[in-house]
Parts: C-alpha cells; sequence; structure tokens
C-alpha cells in the first residue's frame, strides 16, 4: 500500500536547464551575460551605471536588466547611460531564476546585443543558488560592508567568477583591511580575481567591461572549487 | 546551518526557501503520478552545508505550501550534508566547516575540487495509494478502535 521510491533528484535541476538552454540560445545571438549580485546599498547600480556608459562609449552594443522587490528608480538611472534598460519587478521574490529571465528577454532584448548585464535582486543568500545563464557571475560588495563579508555569505562568493571591492574611495574612513577581505575571498574561492573600483575617484573604470568582454569572446572565466562540486 | 544564512536571517533579508519548497514539490508530485500514487507520506532531502538553504525556513515553507496537494500531511525528513573539499596535490580530504575553508589545511594549495557540501537533492519519496485526506481518516477510525 506504501511504498518508497529511490528518486535522486536535484531540486533545483528545472532551473539550471533552462539555464543551460538560455546560456546557448543567448550564444547563437552572440549576447553574454553578465549576473550582478550584491546587498543592497553596495553602490552597484551607479558601477553600472559607469560601465554601462564606458561600455556605449567604445561602441559596445550593451543592455542592462534590472530586478528590483518594489519600484525603485534603478532603470532611471540606469537609462542615463543611454544603453537599454529594462526593470522587472519581482513581486517580493527574492531573486530571478532562469525561465523568468528569459521570459523578460523575449521582445526585448535587442538583435546585436553583445553584453548583458543583469542587476540581480539586492541580497547575497537567494540569488547565489540560481544560474541564470550567465557566463559571468560578479559580486560586489562596498568598504563599508566590512571585511568578513565573504565568510558571512560564501555561498555567493564561493561561486563568483569576479568580485568587485566598491566605494574604495571610503576605504580609509571605513577602516577597511582590504588584505584581510582578499584572504576571505581566497579562502571561500580561491583564485579568484578580485577588482577595486570607486565610482567617485575613477578607480577600476572600464575593468567590468574589460572582463565582460573577455569573457564574451571565450576566454576561459575563473573556474570557483564551489561549482566544481560533486552534485 | 551556515554563518551567511544566519547572518541573512539576521538582516531580515528575503529567502528563498518557498521556490526551493515549491520545486520540491513539483518533482515529488511528478514522481507521485508516475507512479500513479495519490497520496505522499515522507519526502527525504539532502541539503549540503553549502547549498544556501536554512532547512528550518525550508520546513516551514514546505509545510505552507503542501497544503492542497498531494503532499499535504508529508513529513519531511532532512539530513545536513557537512562540506568537504580535497586536495588535487597532496590527496587530502577535509571537512570544510563553516564558514568554509577551501584552502588544504596541509599544503595550502586551493581544493581541487569539493566532494560534498552543495547538495540540495531529493533522495526518496514515500508513496501511497490513498490520497492524504483518506489516510487521516483511516488513521483517525485507527484510533478510536484502539
Ligand atoms: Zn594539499
Amino acid at each position: 500500500m506504501c511504498r518508497v521510491v529511490d528518486l535522486q533528484q536535484a531540486v533545483l535541476a528545472k532551473n539550471a536547464m533552462a539555464a543551460q538552454v538560455l546560456r546557448t540560445e543567448l550564444a547563437a545571438r552572440g549576447t553574454t551575460v553578465v549576473n550582478l549580485l550584491s546587498s543592497p546599498g553596495s553602490g552597484k547600480t551607479a558601477l553600472l551605471e559607469r560601465e554601462l556608459r564606458l561600455a556605449r562609449q567604445r561602441g559596445v552594443s550593451t543592455a542592462a536588466l534590472t530586478a528590483d522587490l518594489a519600484t525603485e528608480n534603478d532603470a532611471q538611472r540606469l537609462a542615463r547611460s543611454e544603453v537599454p534598460v529594462k526593470q522587472v519587478l519581482t513581486d517580493g521574490l527574492c531573486h530571478l531564476e532562469a525561465d523568468m529571465l528569459a521570459g523578460h528577454l523575449h521582445h526585448w532584448l535587442p538583435d546585436g546585443t553583445r553584453l548583458l548585464f543583469v542587476e540581480n535582486v539586492g541580497n547575497l543568500v537567494c540569488p547565489a543558488s540560481y544560474d541564470l545563464g550567465e557566463s559571468l557571475r560578479v559580486v560586489l560588495a562596498s568598504v563599508t560592508e566590512g571585511e568578513d563579508k565573504p565568510l558571512k555569505y560564501p555561498t555567493a562568493f564561493g561561486l563568483a567568477h569576479l568580485v568587485i571591492v566598491t566605494k574604495t574611495d571610503l576605504a580609509e574612513a571605513a577602516d577597511f583591511d582590504e588584505a584581510a577581505f582578499r584572504a576571505h575571498v581566497q579562502q571561500v574561492n580561491p583564485g579568484v580575481e578580485v577588482l577595486l573600483a570607486s565610482v567617485r575617484s575613477g578607480e577600476g573604470a572600464g575593468e567590468l567591461v574589460d572582463r565582460a568582454l573577455a569573457a564574451a569572446d571565450g576566454t576561459p572565466v575563473h573556474a570557483p572549487v564551489m561549482a566544481r562540486a560533486h552534485a | 546551518m551556515g554563518a551567511g544564512q544566519t547572518a541573512a536571517a539576521q538582516d531580515g533579508e528575503a529567502m528563498h526557501e518557498m521556490s526551493v519548497a515549491l520545486a520540491m514539490i513539483e518533482q515529488v508530485e511528478q514522481a507521485a503520478r508516475a507512479d500513479g500514487a495519490h497520496g505522499v507520506t515522507h519526502v527525504r532531502l539532502e541539503i549540503g552545508e553549502l547549498a544556501g538553504v536554512v532547512p528550518e525556513a525550508l520546513a516551514f515553507c514546505f509545510e505552507l505550501a503542501c497544503a492542497g496537494t498531494a503532499l499535504e500531511g508529508a513529513e519531511l525528513i532532512t539530513r545536513t550534508v557537512p562540506g568537504t573539499a580535497r586536495c588535487a596535490g597532496c590527496r587530502t580530504t577535509w571537512e570544510v566547516g563553516m564558514p568554509p575553508q577551501l584552502l588544504c589545511p596541509h599544503c595550502n594549495d586551493a581544493a581541487g575540487d569539493l566532494v560534498s557540501g552543495r547538495e540540495l537533492r531529493i533522495c526518496e519519496v514515500g508513496l501511497a495509494d490513498a490520497p492524504p485526506a483518506a489516510r487521516e481518516r483511516t488513521r483517525a477510525s485507527i484510533n478510536e478502535e484502539s
């Protein structure tokens, strides 16, 4: 009457498959996705606005999709860079999933887009578990969030292809211990590159676009230990 | 439970355990349909320490989300899987702990791979012929008889 079935199914397998399909479809269209993760207040939008503007100046066809829990003015801000921007409200959902992203791109993503930046919902827990079909996953943290941030959010930092420290102009005021931050990043994600950026001082300008273009050109990105898990 | 998840809970950040619960229910319902079963007695789940899921939050969401489905009343049995890494160079295997240490404690090289700790896997499902409500009635009548 009752029986036990040996299932052995990964719970997030459906999202992983949708992400792989999206990655393949976008690659066929010549589009590379960059997934940006951070806590709220990390300065992600300001940095992205700068990088979008630089990409446009360099003649790189770029678009951005920004996901928010509720109405915020991130999209208006990003639109100042004059690249196509779409804002998506997640209605309280704390992360984007691959099939949701695919739906949002349908009928919107301009043909010939080389780089698509996705500004994920602002938190470092939920979005970490969902592959969006990106080729480059970037985790950002500002100097004001402290050098322990990678140890507090090991899954997010552990799965990053690239880490960017933002607001470095405030490093001294925030008493930010850069060496400790780097050591903590290496502990959870050995070998990952850490970039320093400040929109105010101009530090690191264009480096995100450089890394995204390299990934788009097929340069192998960093392979995090955590992503090399036996599933 | 991970330090990160704890910190996040304290920060009052949004949680994705409801999405995980819904994905689980969809998979289990599929397995039940394939089997011709109308009820689910239990679901056995492995949660890796580095899966980014809080077992307590998941249990809470699972119970809520099961209402009105073939899984209503199903027991969720979770097992936490510790993170384990292996050094490609010296072959040392170690428990990475939380927060994880992915540098080899022996030679300080990067771990070659994570042997365990990222699981979020349904291992086993208990199926029943009767829908959950009927099971309840059967159980109730057994109780009355005893
Ligand atoms: Zn070693």
